[in-house]
């Protein structure tokens, strides 16, 4: 096997006004022909100013210092200009994040799939036209004669990076770069991504380099991995081996802090504590020692090398470089969860809850449409339980959080909270019950106002509902969340994603509420952030006896966390079931579909085919049909709600029809 | 709209502190309360403020704008006459500050912080920030006192003959009629005012300009044209330009009709015999029909500029269309 690409010591240097920051800092490692490589790591940890470094697209302050980056045995960074443009987008393709700002808004796809074929002389406009059509079918976009002439804000996500990867693939480049592809998607657009680029490699000997923060995207794709940490690469190998048995106490936590659905729950998620290190002052020694467990004396002086301890595996650690191993995590199972006395009354009751949108009207005479966002919910919520509820976007979850907590009215349907209907609740009333029903949101950077300092966020809503003494309660609520109570005087903008997220939390919890709604809370934050806040959810629940209405797309995460699961599709409930059960036999097809979507090691997928329905108008019948694998005549009506055992309700006429691949 | 204004200036005009029969009629024959109320009574100024303002809105209705107490002429007359030179020279000076501006601000954003965007940013701050009457007087004194270069005040030679012509753009007449020594005198006399009005415009459009360039070379899709190899020059062109003129045509259109309708100093002082000097005539005569008049154009074309700067939004920016 010849290395397709081979970067030897790379160092890529930001000139920032506070002093140099070495954001990629002697990076090497080889791609062979054909072969996936993933590099995964944090944010800031250098993972795509790498990428960007090897196709030479940053520009000042950053610069590239030192090393070489050969392609096919040329260097790229010796590359003229004009040679540059000759040899991206031809021989080495680079595909993006974020696919909304990635394509041109102002242009249409085709000349966006075909121009830089006709760019590199590889063919003539018309042929180029009909090639890029062919490439949008191969990806699998829907009637793709028809996208060709669309602009990109008339497509869904999961179509637009169908769009980006066509565009990396016009000119059959030898190398793909992918930087977090299919972070911004649904578990099923994602699995059909990730399938889409697993063909690839598979027909066209495309090499893929693929950067992920998510351990489990690159575990689905990736023959070999890299970690990196503070602009390094830690530790390297055969990523089943790494995954199963890494030896940087980086890679470990990172393996361990990911809520997984094959192993058993635990009591809190593995994390590490504290910050990566600044980039203005790297320690002398590891760059991970500050936070590592398993640091000795020579950590702290010197700087490790990449050691290879094995054929194909290299690690940067004093301790074992030895070839000594890491424990595994050792935590307390999970206590079951508490289960609803009878007798009691639930804190929280909806039923057959119904919300409409119209939208604008197209003209003066139509009849406005409608966005059935929740078609017909009911769900119960007991004293200290949490209820996780499981959808992909647009199915209509952060409506029915904002029905719970009356920031919208529903338009059918009773919710009960504390024994009082609270459906039709106004003014007076409605303030009056906000102190017991609170709300955490997803965006930490959106959630909290950039003016005002985070004393005054707290004492806010104690001020409104006119509490005695905010400035003792607002050091108790930071405390409380893990934050330094002096803080308070300063203003969000100085904390990170993690940090926020536990502000918001401290908000919610300043009124002493009986529910929190929290809608996406981790899903925005590193893996080993994540771990943190949900360690610290987890531990405010047991301590405060606190219920949630936990909503979220990762189903791992619910499965930390949750004691029931309802799984929501086109504004239904189609599952609702005790955690554990429903992650062990999960009943309705599209459960199915969906933990099998979900990218780990070794495992099989189920892969949808095209996308959830418009909620603008409703499927007759089963909402799901369309998409099921083992749909059959009779789902054109009306699907049955059955309980199949004690607590466990599935939406379907067919419920265990589809069962998970082993 | 154009209604609201016209009450509003109509309101105002009627309590400024003045009266048009001192300033009409003299100190003299001021002083005779009989000719002062025959003269009232003509123009209609003993009437009650409201049924005058019946009384415009009824004329309005039948394309009548009244009659200018100081020119004795109907005050659409007085505007159709004065409007074309108003035009051509609006235009003239949009077309140079469109012409240098945005060109200049593409080059100022791709070689940032070099000698041509210290240049830019020079530029734009002495267009926008020079007084229109300081810069008038020096390029007056400069080009026509001292060397000469380029004529005096007014729109032709003092001694020429208005060109005959269909449009009452003397450029396009003189050029129509073939005579080329008529085309000439006209541009010389347009070039100096022109460059002034231009002056706070083109300060603008550059650094709008710039600014909206470089926040487009920033984007992530101009990222992703570079990855695909293609020259720079075409992911300018193709990918950032378009995405950037969006705000320049916003600015530009306001600047536009700011131009045709905010010349005053300028028309004053080279003597343009535009709409910018029939308006400052008017309000030091406190010719109440003629501001009215005025007012009503100026809003009148505040709207159709921005009514073409929203449909042109269509054009650039697919999201906008339904």
């Amino acid at each position: 096997m010849t290395a397709i690409l081979d970067i030897r010591d790379l160092v890529t240097v930001f000139h920032t006004d506070r002093g140099p920051v070495r954001a990629v800092d002697g990076v090497s490692f080889t791609i062979a022909r054909g072969e996936t490589l993933g590099i995964v790591g944090e944010s800031g940890s250098g993972k795509s100013v790498t990428a960007q470094s090897i196709m030479r697209l940053l520009e000042p302050p950053a610069r590239i210092e030192a090393g070489q980056v050969l392609f096919e045995g040329r260097d790229v960074l010796a590359m003229s200009q004009s040679e540059l443009a000759d040899w991206r987008g031809a021989s080495a393709a680079m595909v993006f994040q974020d696919s909304l700002t990635g394509l041109n808004p102002v242009l249409r796809i085709l000349p966006q799939v075909s121009e830089h074929v006709v760019a590199h002389g590889r063919m003539a406009p018309p042929a180029a036209r009909r090639h890029g059509i062919d490439l949008l079918r191969r990806m699998g976009v829907a009637s793709p004669e028809r996208a060709a002439a669309a602009f990109p804000h008339q497509f869904s996500g999961g179509m637009r990076q169908r769009v980006m990867l066509a565009i990396g693939m016009a000119n059959e480049p030898s190398l793909l770069i992918a930087d977090e592809p299919t972070t911004a998607l649904d578990v099923t657009i994602q699995a059909q991504i990730l399938d889409l680029m697993a063909g690839l490699n598979e027909k066209f000997g495309t090499a893929i380099m693929l950067i992920s923060h998510d351990l489990g995207v690159i575990g689905s794709l990736c023959r070999r991995i890299a970690v990196m940490y503070a602009g390094e690469v830690v530790e390297t190998g055969p990523t089943a081996e790494v995954l199963a048995d890494p030896r940087h106490p980086y890679a470990w936590a990172l393996a361990h802090a990911v809520p997984r659905l094959d192993t058993p729950v635990t009591a809190r998620l593995p994390s590490i504590e504290g910050m990566p290190p600044d980039p203005l002052a790297m320690p002398r020694g590891c760059r991970f020692a500050p936070r590592c467990a398993h640091r000795i004396a020579r950590c702290d002086a010197e700087h490790p090398p990449l050691t290879e301890i094995a054929p194909g595996r290299s690690v940067r650690c004093w301790v074992t470089m030895d070839g000594r191993q890491l424990p595994p995590p050792s935590l307390p199972a999970a206590a079951a969860p508490p289960r609803a006395t009878e007798a009691e009354a639930p804190l929280l009751e909806a039923s057959d809850l119904i919300k409409h949108f119209p939208l604008p009207r197209k003209s003066l005479f139509a009849k406005p449409e409608l966005v059935h966002a929740v078609n017909g919910v009911s769900l119960q919520v007991a004293r200290g339980e949490s209820l996780g509820i499981v959808g992909e976007s647009g199915c209509g979850t952060s409506t029915l959080a904002r029905l719970i907590t009356r920031l919208h009215a529903p338009n059918a349907g009773n919710i009960r909270f504390q024994g009082q209907d609270i459906t039709a609740l106004g003014g007076e009333a409605l303030r009056a019950l906000r102190p017991r029903l609170q709300m955490v949101f997803q965006d930490p950077f959106a959630s909290l106002n950039p003016r005002m300092r985070v004393g005054q966020i707290l004492a806010e809503p104690l001020r409104v509902h006119g509490h005695a003494a905010p400035e003792e309660r607002v050091a108790a609520l930071l405390d409380m969340v893990g934050l330094n109570p002096a803080w308070a005087a300063r203003f969000p903008h100085e904390f990170s994603g993690g940090q926020r997220q536990r502000i918001s939390i401290a908000r919610a919890l300043a009124l002493d509420p009986a529910l929190i709604v929290a809608d996406e809370p981790v899903s925005a934050l590193d893996v080993n952030v994540q771990a943190q806040v949900l360690n610290l959810m987890l531990e405010l629940r047991a301590r405060l006896g606190l219920a949630f209405l936990f909503i979220a797309h990762d189903l791992a995460v619910v499965r930390a966390f949750c004691d029931r699961v309802a799984v929501m599709y086109l504004g239904r409930f189609v599952e609702e079931a005790p955690a554990a059960e429903l992650f062990a036999t999960p009943a309705h097809p599209y459960t199915v579909a969906l933990l099998s979507a979900v990218p780990e090691p070794g495992q099989r997928r189920i892969v949808l085919g095209g996308e959830p329905p418009s909620s603008l108008r409703l499927p007759q019948g089963c909402a799901f049909r369309a998409r099921c694998p083992v749909a059959r005549p009779i789902c054109a009506e009306p699907p049955p709600l059955v309980e199949i055992a004690p607590g466990r309700r599935v939406l379907c006429h067919a419920p265990g029809s589809l069962q998970k691949p082993r | 709209m154009a209604l609201f204004a016209s009450l509003v200036v109509f309101l105002i005009s009627n309590f400024v502190p003045g009266d048009p029969v001192l300033a009409q009629l003299g100190d003299i024959l001021a002083s005779d309360p009989v000719v002062v109320a025959q003269w009232r009574a003509k123009w209609g100024l003993d009437l009650p403020l409201w049924e005058r303002y019946g009384i415009f809105l009824r004329g309005l209705l039948h394309g009548d704008l009244g009659q200018s107490i100081a020119t004795r002429r109907p005050v659409l007359e007085d505007i159709v006459q004065f409007a074309p030179a108003t035009v051509e020279l609006a235009t003239i000076s949009f077309v140079m500050a469109l012409a240098l501006g945005i060109p200049l601000g593409i080059a100022a954003a791709i070689w940032r912080d070099s000698w041509i965007d210290a240049l830019a940013r020079v530029l734009s701050l002495v267009g926008v920030s020079a007084p229109t009457f300081w810069l008038a007087f020096i390029m007056l004194a400069i080009f026509y006192g001292w060397l000469g270069w380029a004529p005096g005040p007014g729109r032709l030679d003092p001694i020429a003959f208005p060109p005959e012509g269909p449009s009452g753009f003397f450029l396009f007449d003189t050029a129509w009629a073939g005579d080329w020594e008529g085309f000439a005198d006209t541009l010389a006399h347009l070039i100096l005012p022109a460059i002034v009005l231009a002056a706070a415009t083109l300060g603008l459009i550059t650094r709008t300009t710039r600014a909206a360039m470089l926040d487009c070379l920033q984007q992530d899709y101009v990222r992703v044209a570079r990855a695909k190899g293609l020259r720079e020059r075409v992911v300018i062109l193709r990918h950032a330009l378009r995405n950037a003129l969006v705000p320049v045509v916003t600015l530009g259109g306001l600047a536009y009709a700011n131009l045709l309708t905010g010349a005053v100093m300028t028309e004053t002082i080279f003597a343009w015999p535009g709409l910018g000097r029939y308006t400052f005539r008017s309000a030091a005569a406190l010719d109440f029909p003629a501001i009215m008049g005025i007012t009503l154009v100026v809003s009148a074309t505040y709207l159709l500029v921005n009514l073409l700067v929203d449909l042109s939004y269509a054009v650039l920016d697919p999201r906008v269309r339904r």
